[in-house]
C-alpha cells in the first residue's frame, strides 16, 4: 500500500495511506486520550476526547485520516485545555458518584480524569434523574452512568451480529436502549455474551452481583477477537 | 374583447391562511357578474412578500397593490377600479413615511429597493401552470444549455458568476458542481435541500411554493453538467402547499418532455422524486439529510469523504439549497458577467431574506448582495414601529449573531456579516428593539439548538444545556460575573471541537451578544436588573399611588388574587411575593397607574443576597 508522510508533534513519520492520525500516533507511542473509540470497531467521532490540531484546525485523530504533508499536533495547552473542559461536560451530564459504583478505579472515564489532571467540575452539574434497568439476568443497565459512547451499539452490530443497543432520543434526551426500548430482559436477540459489558468504559453496563469497585472490565478481548477472526 | 386586466391574487401560504380563496373567489363571481371575464384574468401567484399585509394582490398594468383585502371589498374593486378606472384608495397600500396614498407598486419603498432575480416569478405567475413559467423564459435556460452547452461550459458558468451556496456556509457553487462531475460512481445524485429549519424562516417555501419549477429547472441542468441521472428534492412535511405545487410542476414538466427520459429529445434522462422530512433541524445538515432519505436516522456523519465523493447510497451527490437552485437557470441564460453586475465582487448577486421582528415592513424580501444593513430595515423595512429604538438585528436564524446599531452600515455579504460575529445563513433577519432584552434573546435561541442537537457528539449534546443553565441562572437573577467567562470558554470550545454545524454554530447568539452586550449581562448579574423588563425574575409591578384612582379594575383581573385595595380609596396593592408578573394590571388600568420596575426599587433582597 502507498506510504504517506506526516509531521506529527514535529516528528517525520511515515505510514500506509487510509490510516487515521490516531493509528500513527498509536505506532509512534504518542498517547492520545479516547473514549469512544475502541480498536476492533468502527469510529463514530463521539466523545470528542481524541482531538488534535492540523494546522491549526481541532479535529478528532480517531476519524480523520492521514494526507501527505500533514502537520499534527497532539499535545498543547489549548487542546489539554479544551479536553479538559469536554471531560468535565461528561461528568456533569449523568451522575457519577465513584465511591459508590462498581467500576471504581477500573473505570476509563475515571482515569481518564486523572491522566488529565481535572481537579474540579466548574460547569453546572445536569444532576438528570434516570433509570437502571436490572431485567437481564446477569447484566445491568445504568443510564446514570453511560456517557453515550456508543461502543456497545457497536460490539453488538458489529461482532456479535445481534443488533440489540441502539440510541434513542436527541440532545439530552438521548438515551442507549435495547431491541427498540423494550426492558433488557426481554430482548430476544440478546445471546447474553456479555460483549457490551467488557467495551463498556464506565460503569453503565456491568455484571449483576458486584460491590463497589468490583467490576473489572477487558475491552481488549473483543479487539483481539476481531483481530483473530479478520487473520482467518 | 382582449385581456385588459390581470389580477394577481397572492396565494403564498400567509395569504392562504388570511382567506385569500376567499377573496379570490368573490372576486371573480364579481368578475362574471359584470360580463368582465373575457377582459379580467385571476392569477393565483405564490408570496408577493409583505405578507403581514395579506390576503394582498396586485393589478396589472397599472401596478396597483391592495392590502388587507376581504371578500367583501370585491364589488367594490371590481365597480370603481376595473369599471370605472377609480382604484379603491382605502385598500392601497399606504405608505408610511410619506403619509400619502401610494398607488403604483413601484413607488412603494419596501418593492422599490429589492432586485429580483430569484424571485423574479413569485407574486407574478400561476406556479401551477407551467406554461406561465415558460411564457417568462421557462425552461429556456435547460434547453440552452442541453443543446449549445458542454457540460464544463455549463460548470464553467456557474464557477464565473462567482455564485455561493445559499443555504448557509456560502461555499462556492462551481466549484461544488466542478468536484461531483469529477467524482467516479455508478450512478450520480442531485439533491434539493428544502429542509429550511430554521424557525420563523420562509425563504425556501416561499419560492417552491410560488415558482417551483425554476427549482426544477436549476436541479436538471446541473443534473446535465455533473452527470447525475436522479434527483431529490428534500422538504419538510409541514409544508403542504409546497409539497403539492412542486408535484403538479413535476407532472407537467414530465409531460412536456422537460423532465424524465429523454429531455427534449436530447437523449439526456433525468428524473426527481420528493422526499417529506420530519423536520428536524439537524437534518439540514447536509449528511444528516442524506441519511435521513436513506431511511436512517437523522444524525450528522463523518465528513470527509464529503457528499460529492461520496453521498446518497454510497454515490456522488450535489447538494444546494433551495434558492441556490433558484439562480441557475438565470446565470445560464444571462450570463456570468450579467451575474456579476449584482451584489458585491466576492459575494456576487442577490439575496433573499425573511425579514421579521421589530419593522413595520415584515415579509420576503430580497436585495442585492452589499445593501447595508441599514438599508434593507430601514428602507425596506420601513424602521422601527411605535416609535422604538432600534437595538439589534439577528442574522442567521438559531446560529446566527446579534448585530447592535454601530455595525449598521455593514454591507450584507458573506465575510462582512462573518467579521462581526454573525452569518448570513439561510436568510432570517430578526429586527430587534429596546424592548428585547439580548440575555433573553441569547437564550431562545440556545434553547431552540440545545434541543435540536442531535445528541451524538459531547460538546453540543451536553455543552448546550450546560450554557443554557447558566443563562437561566443570570436571568433569575443567580448569576456571577465568573459566569460571563465560563459562557465564553464553553461557547469556544463547543465552537471548536463539536462534530457538525449545528454545535460550530450554535453558540454564536451567546457570543455575539456577550461581545456586543456585555452590559446587559452585567446588569442582570450586578443590579439584579432587565433593562428591558422582560426577565420576570427581575421585574416587579407597582401601582403609582398618585395615579390610581381605586377603580379596581386590576384587582377583579388580576389571576391570582394579587391585588388588593378599597374601592374609591387610593391605592391599591400589589403583594409582590403573590403576582406572577403576567403583567395584566398594567394592560388593563385605564389611568396608566401601574408600573413595571427593574432593578431600581425591586429585587433588594435579591441584590443583598449576592453581595
Ligand atoms: C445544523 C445545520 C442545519 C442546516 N440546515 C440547512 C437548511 O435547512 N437548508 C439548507 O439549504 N442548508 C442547511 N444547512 C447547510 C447544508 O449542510 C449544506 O451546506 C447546504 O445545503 C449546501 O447547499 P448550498 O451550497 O447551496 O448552500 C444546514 C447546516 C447545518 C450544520
Ligand atoms: S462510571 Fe466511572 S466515572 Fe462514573 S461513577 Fe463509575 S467509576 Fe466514576
Ligand atoms: S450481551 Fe452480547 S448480545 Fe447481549 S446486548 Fe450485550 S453484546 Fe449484545
Ligand atoms: S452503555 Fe457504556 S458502552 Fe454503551 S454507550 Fe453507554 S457508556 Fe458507552
Ligand atoms: S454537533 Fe450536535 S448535532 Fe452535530 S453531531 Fe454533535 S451533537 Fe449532533
Ligand atoms: S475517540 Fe475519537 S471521538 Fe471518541
Ligand atoms: S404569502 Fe401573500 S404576501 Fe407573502
Amino acid at each position: 500500500m502507498k506510504e504517506i508522510l506526516i509531521r506529527i508533534d514535529g516528528k517525520e513519520v511515515s505510514a500506509p495511506a487510509g490510516s487515521t492520525i490516531l493509528e500513527v500516533a498509536k505506532q509512534q507511542g504518542i498517547p492520545i486520550p479516547t473514549l469512544c473509540h475502541l480498536d476492533g470497531l468502527s469510529d463514530i467521532g463521539a466523545c470528542r476526547m481524541c482531538i488534535v490540531d492540523v494546522g491549526g484546525k481541532i479535529v478528532t485523530s480517531c476519524t480523520t485520516k492521514i494526507a501527505e504533508g500533514m502537520e499534527v499536533i497532539t499535545n498543547s495547552d489549548r487542546l489539554a485545555e479544551l479536553r479538559r473542559l469536554n471531560l468535565e461536560l461528561i461528568f456533569a451530564e449523568r451522575n457519577h458518584v465513584c465511591s459508590m459504583c462498581v467500576s471504581n478505579n477500573h473505570c476509563e472515564l475515571q482515569d481518564l480524569a486523572c491522566d488529565l489532571g481535572m481537579q474540579h467540575v466548574e460547569v453546572p452539574y445536569a444532576y438528570p434523574r434516570l433509570s437502571l434497568d436490572a431485567s437481564h439476568p446477569k447484566f445491568i443497565i445504568d443510564q446514570n452512568r453511560c456517557i453515550l459512547c456508543g461502543r456497545c451499539v457497536r460490539v453488538c452490530a458489529e461482532v456479535e451480529g445481534a443488533h440489540v443497543w441502539g440510541i434513542a432520543g436527541r440532545g439530552s434526551e438521548a438515551r442507549v436502549i435495547t431491541e427498540l426500548g423494550i426492558d433488557w430482559g426481554d430482548a430476544e436477540m440478546c445471546t447474553d455474551c456479555g460483549k457490551c459489558v467488557q467495551v463498556c468504559p464506565t460503569g453503565a453496563i456491568v455484571e449483576k452481583g458486584k460491590a463497589a469497585a468490583e467490576m473489572e472490565k477487558h475491552p481488549e478481548l473483543v479487539t483481539t477477537l476481531k483481530e483473530r477472526r479478520e487473520n482467518d | 374583447m382582449t385581456r385588459r386586466l390581470d389580477v394577481l391574487v397572492c396565494s403564498g401560504a400567509a395569504c392562504v391562511s388570511s382567506h385569500s380563496a376567499a377573496v379570490r373567489d368573490a372576486l371573480s363571481r364579481e368578475i362574471d357578474e359584470n360580463g368582465l371575464s373575457n377582459e379580467i384574468r385571476i392569477v393565483e401567484t405564490g408570496c408577493m412578500g409583505p405578507c403581514e399585509l395579506g390576503p394582498v394582490m396586485l393589478v396589472y398594468p397599472d401596478g396597483a397593490f391592495y392590502i388587507h383585502v376581504k371578500p367583501e371589498d370585491a364589488a367594490e374593486i371590481v365597480q370603481e377600479h376595473f369599471l370605472k378606472g377609480r382604484p379603491v384608495k382605502r385598500l392601497l397600500w399606504e405608505d408610511p413615511e410619506a403619509r400619502r396614498i401610494v398607488e403604483g407598486k413601484k413607488q412603494i419603498p419596501f418593492f422599490a429597493k429589492q432586485v429580483k432575480v430569484v424571485l423574479r416569478n413569485c407574486g407574478r405567475i400561476d406556479p401551477e401552470n407551467i406554461e406561465e413559467y415558460i411564457a417568462a423564459d421557462g425552461y429556456e435556460a435547460l434547453g440552452k444549455a442541453l443543446t449549445q452547452m458542454a457540460r464544463n461550459e455549463v460548470i464553467q458558468v456557474i464557477t464565473d458568476s462567482g455564485l455561493r451556496g445559499r443555504g448557509g456556509a456560502g461555499f462556492p457553487t462551481g466549484k461544488k458542481w466542478q468536484f461531483v462531475a469529477s467524482a467516479t460512481g455508478e450512478t450520480k445524485y442531485v439533491v434539493c435541500n428544502g429542509d429550511e429549519g430554521d424557525p420563523g424562516a420562509f425563504m425556501d417555501r416561499s419560492l417552491l411554493e410560488g415558482d417551483p419549477h425554476t427549482v426544477i429547472e436549476g436541479m436538471t441542468i446541473a443534473a446535465y453538467a455533473v452527470g447525475a441521472s436522479r434527483g431529490y428534492i428534500y422538504i419538510r412535511a409541514e409544508y403542504p402547499l409546497a409539497i403539492k405545487r412542486l408535484q403538479i410542476a413535476l407532472g407537467q414538466a414530465r409531460k412536456m418532455g422537460l423532465l424524465g427520459e429523454n429531455i427534449l429529445e436530447t437523449g439526456f434522462s433525468f428524473d426527481i422524486e420528493v422526499r417529506m422530512g420530519a423536520g428536524a433541524f439537524v437534518c439540514g445538515e447536509e449528511t444528516a439529510l442524506i441519511a435521513s432519505i436513506e431511511g436512517e436516522r437523522g444524525i450528522a456523519r463523518v465528513r470527509p469523504p464529503y457528499p460529492a465523493v461520496r453521498g446518497l447510497f454510497g454515490m456522488p451527490t450535489l447538494i444546494n439549497n433551495v434558492e441556490t437552485w433558484g439562480n441557475i437557470r438565470h446565470i445560464v441564460l444571462n450570463g456570468a458577467d450579467w451575474f456579476r453586475s449584482i451584489g458585491t465582487e466576492r459575494s456576487p448577486g442577490t439575496k433573499v431574506f425573511a425579514l421579521s421582528g421589530k419593522v413595520k415592513n415584515t415579509g420576503l424580501v430580497e436585495i442585492p448582495m452589499g445593501m447595508t444593513l441599514r438599508e434593507l430595515i430601514f428602507d425596506i423595512g420601513g424602521g422601527i414601529p411605535n416609535g422604538k429604538k432600534f437595538k439589534a438585528v439577528q442574522t442567521g436564524g438559531p446560529s446566527g449573531g446579534c448585530i447592535p446599531e454601530k455595525y449598521l452600515d455593514t454591507p450584507i455579504d458573506y465575510e462582512s456579516l462573518k467579521e462581526l460575529g454573525a452569518i448570513m445563513g439561510s436568510g432570517g433577519m430578526i429586527v430587534m428593539d429596546e424592548d428585547n432584552c439580548m440575555v433573553n434573546i441569547a437564550k431562545f435561541f440556545l434553547e431552540f439548538t440545545s434541543d435540536e442537537s442531535c445528541g451524538q457528539c459531547v460538546p453540543c449534546r451536553t455543552g448546550l444545556p450546560r450554557m443554557l443553565d447558566i443563562l437561566k441562572r443570570i436571568t433569575s437573577g443567580n448569576g456571577t460575573m465568573d459566569d460571563l467567562d465560563l459562557l465564553q470558554h464553553l461557547g469556544e470550545m463547543i465552537i471548536e471541537t463539536s462534530f457538525c454545524g449545528l454545535g460550530k454554530t450554535a453558540p454564536n447568539p451567546v457570543l455575539s451578544t456577550l461581545k456586543y452586550f456585555e452590559d446587559e449581562y452585567r446588569e442582570h448579574i450586578e443590579e439584579k436588573k432587565c433593562r428591558a423588563k422582560v426577565c420576570t425574575d427581575l421585574i416587579a409591578y407597582r401601582i403609582d399611588e398618585d395615579a390610581c384612582r381605586a377603580c379596581g379594575i386590576c384587582a377583579v383581573n388580576c389571576p391570582v388574587g394579587a391585588i388588593t385595595g378599597e374601592l374609591g380609596k387610593p391605592p391599591y396593592i400589589i403583594d409582590e411575593e403573590a403576582c406572577i408578573r403576567c403583567g395584566t394590571c398594567l394592560e388593563v388600568c385605564p389611568f396608566g397607574a401601574v408600573h413595571v420596575l427593574s432593578g431600581e426599587l425591586c429585587n433588594q433582597d435579591k441584590r443583598e443576597g449576592s453581595k
